[in-house]
């Protein structure tokens, strides 16, 4: 029998209902610096919940929903609402339009893909020379992206402007324990923040900042840190599970093998993945103990994001003002900034109890030893 | 004022980033005339306010050029020779055969010279010298270097302004006094008119390293609404035309995230109302000026970027029109003249 | 000096781990300042001097972190990998050691490569703590650890790991000792901060910064030096004096602090050396940044070696630092 602690405040549990707003999230497009679609639907599920809320300078959506009794701690939870994807940047006439990448985005992943432009969702696809006319050495090599168009067709031609944004046209989609979508990375952090928000323990004064421009620099939580003076802050983000075989792994691994592959991240299914260290934080010791006793006392699994590359929207929080105690913990997530990402639905549910169960846990005595 | 005239003064005053005094001091002397209060930054930046007629606390707007230019500095004095970096980014290819001026204990003449194949390392054969194999000769003995140069010195470009034609000015150093000369044109302009918003004109310092100045002033004077003026590719070879801004054709407006939809679209129909021709820049990254700065400075500011075309970009032969510099200070003028009591409710999210 | 800075390089603190550190530097200032405090960050602040009309508010800082690593995989054989913290080069590594926080020292071994493999690469290194099993291992991913290695003393030269920057924290507390048990009269409120985390981005001092909100602030590092055999090209030597900054890779001197520290120290005769480095940067970037801007300049000491287990840097260019950073405390400056 699994034993739970007893809980003050219930968690938030997940059901169709969430997983209809997270598909609805991750079809919404939201390209750094455009991210009206999903801020639209965020400030639609947060207004009948928040005491304040509003939209900065720049777009960030902030949100409070006060607790009861004193002291309180203020949380900041943060969670990005953009995604990376492209800009038209010179139309070629004939709905050929030239385009440029915005944010982490491989460009080998592009060729032969679908692609939605504007508000409108406007269709359109990155096509190449056929595979007929590709000659001897082409074949191996990278198509570089000053050769590549997005074609919305002749008709559609004036439909479409430069400067509009556009992304991969994923549809959204159950495969059995596991979601594949275009930009899980982070409507799995933002649908897992409106949950969070929705079911806000009153220990805590609950302060989401759904943040703007995230890939193309943390631009958003550098803002929305500063203005909400948070005690600490909280990210919830989604990080690379690399757990794929290495080349020259052997069918099965054996101890004395030295194949294995060493550089997975995260893997999919064993948990949301804590952060002790990334290229853009050194989480707060202090946070990262507390996710750890947490997850053991509620028999949550979890595991430790292997110290690494990439960065969260804590990079920039941590250095606002004098400093905010920062923590981030991801959903893990395959494929993520290419056309379709995948990630386990079980590791996204047990992300949002695990965050819960540390906000019921907070108290000023957290922080009250020295990091 | 003489725009040209004006123009030549400011890229023939020193101010390199991280000492921006001479040409800080050019503009406050020309600016003083037309504005209310002048001080600098504790860093060096130059703040100079027109005072708005509402009532306090009045709104105020930030229009940003910076005035720092690039160039070298002295790392190492080697038998009356000047080994030398870079200030900003340059490319070692110009370099060679380039006049300079030496900031010593006085004033230096110089040149950047490039060995000879045989006297560098042999990998370097038939390839670019890079900068820190390049040298600058002031024509000194190295005795008299010895007591007049000192590691840490700066070197300005020393190309004088040449005039092609009427209304081009060829030179070092336009990026980014032309912008600076526009702020200074829609001081003069705004001479007599009265404002509604508090206008800070602001010639920011460290563009080119940190887009430190911009970071700093936009801090301290906490503006409802930023502008960043600075220059942008114009046509010429090896620049490809879906890149390029013809010289004349008018001033850019940037677009992408570090701009605020909203005041882009204000912009856009005030360019057009005035007959300013205009062509929208894309910003699928950040807008390369101090706008990125100064837009996530506290709590975040509603940002906006005007670009003036500008070819040879960080060359000693900058070349711009006249006009389009003229035509951007008409559009500044116009703009902060504009902004009323309702003008924050129109910059919004909305969606 | 010399048993402190043997005492202070010998204590770990890699970046964001700085607790051991913090307490030896906490223990040995507690009687000197007015006033001690530690922030989110983990940076220590000593405050000393209270502000007086023709006094600044300036903030001193050395960085109290040390480049290290941290563990990402145990394999099944209970060989540990890693990943830097801190700029530290893989090919200095193979054959040295690492002591983690827990007191667990382990060796680093190379995988064999071919002959054209290239320079060694992070991923191609790992550790042996002398387990010979994943569970015997008594270390987790996410573990930290630093640099083992003795403190050498060579006379006027002293070599050990961790004098980035453990150099410029002894200067900062010689300093501050001087300054109170000397009872030096200064016009100035100081505040000596040793900042957490400058090895990964100079964000200690960031924060440290904000929180003070400083007039002024000098930065105490080390600068390399251009004096080793077909070494970096650079003006710095060893032994010839402190180095006034003009400039390095993140951040521009204010030229009124380089005029202010050339002309007290030419007033002293302590000798001095100009410096422009093109690689790295020190906690004055951050400083300089912070709110409406900080006049910011750096205070170097020439080290060779930098981020190896073995840097070497002359106690006589530390202990003119010390002098210098004295006369520039009594002295007002124009701004």
């Amino acid at each position: 029998m699994n034993q739970q602690p007893s809980l003050e405040y219930p968690p938030p549990k997940i059901g169709q209902r969430q997983l209809r707003l997270l598909a609805r999230l991750c079809q919404a497009c939201a390209v750094s610096g455009d991210e009206g679609e999903v801020r639209a639907i965020v400030l639609e599920q947060i207004r009948p919940l928040a005491d304040k809320v509003w939209v900065d300078a720049i777009g960030n959506v902030l949100a409070i929903r006060e607790g009861r009794g004193q002291p309180r701690l203020r949380v900041m939870l943060a969670a990005h609402m953009d995604e990376v994807g492209f800009m038209l940047t010179s139309d070629e006439g004939k709905g050929f339009y030239r385009f440029e990448v915005v944010g982490g985005v491989d460009v080998s992943h592009l060729p032969g893909k679908a692609v939605y432009i504007g508000r409108d969702h406007i269709p359109g696809v990155i096509g190449t020379k056929p595979v007929h006319l590709v000659k001897g050495d082409e074949l191996r090599q990278r198509i570089p992206l000053e050769s590549l168009r997005i074609d919305v067709g002749p008709s559609n031609d004036k439909r479409v402007k430069i400067g509009d944004r556009a992304t991969f046209a994923t549809p959204f989609t159950r495969l059995g324990p596991s979601l594949r979508a275009k930009a899980l990375d982070d409507r799995l952090g933002v649908a897992a923040l409106i949950e969070l928000f929705r079911h806000a323990p009153a220990n805590i004064d609950l302060l989401a900042a759904f943040t703007v421009q995230e890939e193309v620099g943390l631009r958003g939580a550098k803002v929305a840190a500063y203005a909400l003076e948070p005690h600490l802050a909280i990210v919830l983000d989604s990080t690379p599970a690399n757990d794929l075989p290495s080349w020259d792994a052997p069918r099965c691994f054996s101890p004395s093998d030295f194949r294995e592959n060493a550089r997975y991240n995260t893997r999919l299914g064993a948990g949301p993945a804590i952060y002790v260290a990334d290229y853009a934080t050194l989480s707060d010791p202090r946070l990262v103990r507390l996710f750890i006793e947490t997850a053991e006392s509620h028999r949550l699994p979890y595991q430790i994001r292997q110290p690494g590359g990439g960065g969260t929207d804590a990079g920039a929080i941590h250095k606002q003002r004098e400093g905010i105690p920062s923590v981030s913990v991801s959903t893990p997530t395959r494929y993520l900034h290419t056309a379709a990402s995948l990630a386990r639905l079980e590791d996204w549910s047990n992300l949002i109890a695990l965050v819960h169960a540390v906000l019921c846990a907070l108290s000023p005595q957290v922080l009250s030893v020295e990091r | 004022m003489h725009l040209l005239t004006h123009l030549k003064t400011l890229i023939t005053t020193a101010g390199l980033s991280g000492d921006e005094n001479p040409i800080a001091e050019e503009l406050l002397k020309s600016w003083s005339p037309w504005v209310d209060e002048v001080h600098r930054s504790r860093i060096g930046s130059l703040h100079a306010l027109k005072r708005g007629s509402l009532p306090e606390p009045r709104p105020k707007v930030m229009v940003a050029a910076h005035m720092d230019s690039i160039g070298l500095m002295v790392t190492e004095v080697v038998d009356g020779f000047l080994r030398v970096t870079a200030i900003g980014g340059l490319d070692a290819r110009l370099l060679p055969g380039q006049l300079v001026t030496v900031h010593a204990r006085r004033e230096l003449a110089g040149v950047v010279v490039q060995p000879p194949d045989h006297l560098l390392p042999d990998e370097l054969a038939g390839k670019v010298v890079p900068l820190d194999h390049l040298f600058v000769d002031v024509g000194l003995l190295p005795s008299q270097v010895e007591r007049l140069v000192r590691v840490g010195d700066r070197i300005s470009f020393a190309q004088p302004p040449m005039e092609l034609g009427k209304d081009f000015l060829a030179g070092h150093s336009l990026d980014n006094r032309a912008s600076a000369a526009a702020l200074t044109l829609c001081l003069e302009e705004l001479q007599g008119r009265e404002l509604k918003w508090d206008f800070w004109a602001v010639a920011t310092a460290q563009e080119e390293e940190t887009l430190g100045g911009a970071a700093t002033s936009a801090y301290q004077l906490r503006p409802d609404l930023a502008v960043a003026v600075d220059v942008i590719f114009g046509d010429g070879p090896g620049t490809p035309d879906y890149l390029a801004h013809p010289l004349g054709s008018g001033v850019a407006l940037g677009w992408g995230a570090n701009v605020h939809p909203a005041l882009f679209s204000a912009f856009r129909e005030l360019a057009e109302r005035l007959e300013i021709p205009w062509k929208m820049e894309p910003l699928p990254r950040h807008s390369g000026t101090d706008a990125f700065a100064m837009q996530v400075a506290a709590e975040g500011i509603p940002t906006m970027v005007v670009y003036i075309p500008l070819r040879y970009m960080h060359s000693a032969v900058e070349l711009v029109c006249l006009k389009d510099i003229a035509r951007a200070a008409r559009l500044l003028a116009e703009f902060v003249t504009q902004l009323d009591e309702h003008f924050l409710s129109r910059i919004t999210w909305d969606e | 000096m010399k048993a402190l800075i043997n005492k202070l390089v010998e204590t770990a603190g890699p970046s964001g781990y700085e607790a051991q550190i913090r307490q030896t530097i906490r223990a040995l200032i507690e009687p000197w300042a007015d006033e001690l405090s530690v922030d989110n960050l983990g940076n220590l602040i000593a405050r000393f001097g209270n502000p007086s009309p023709q006094g600044r508010n300036i903030m001193l800082a050395a960085h109290m972190d040390e480049i290290g690593i941290v563990a990402t995989h145990i394999d099944a054989r209970g060989f540990i990998r890693f990943i830097p913290v801190g700029g530290l080069r893989p090919q200095s590594l193979p054959g040295g050691r690492v002591r983690f926080l827990s007191g667990v020292v382990g060796v680093i071994g190379i995988e064999q490569k071919p002959p054209e493999g290239g320079a060694p690469k992070f991923a191609d290194l790992f550790i042996d703590v002398g387990a010979s099993r994943k569970e015997d291992c008594p270390i987790k991913v996410g573990d930290f650890a630093v640099m083992e290695r003795d403190f050498i003393d060579l006379g006027e030269r002293l070599v050990a790991k961790a004098m980035d920057d453990r150099i410029g924290v002894a200067i900062l507390i010689e300093t501050l000792r001087r300054l109170k048990e000397g009872r030096m009269a200064i016009p100035h409120q100081v505040y000596f901060v040793f900042s957490a985390q400058e090895e990964v981005g100079l964000r200690g001092a960031t924060t440290a910064a904000f929180g003070i909100n400083p007039e002024l602030g000098l930065a105490i590092d080390v600068t390399s030096c251009g004096d080793t055999p077909k070494g970096p090209r650079m003006a710095v030597e060893l032994g010839k004096g402190p180095a006034i900054k003009v400039r390095d890779q993140g951040m521009i001197a204010d030229a009124r602090l380089v005029s202010w520290m050339v002309a007290t120290a030419e007033r002293i005769g302590v000798d001095y050396q100009m410096e422009v480095l093109e690689h790295g940067g020190t906690d004055a970037h951050a400083i300089q940044l912070t709110r409406a801007g900080v006049p910011a300049g750096c205070l170097s000491i020439p080290c060779r070696y930098i981020h190896t287990p073995s840097e070497m840097v002359d106690l006589r260019d530390v202990r003119q630092a010390v002098e210098l950073l004295l006369a520039l405390l009594s002295t007002t400056v124009e701004l």
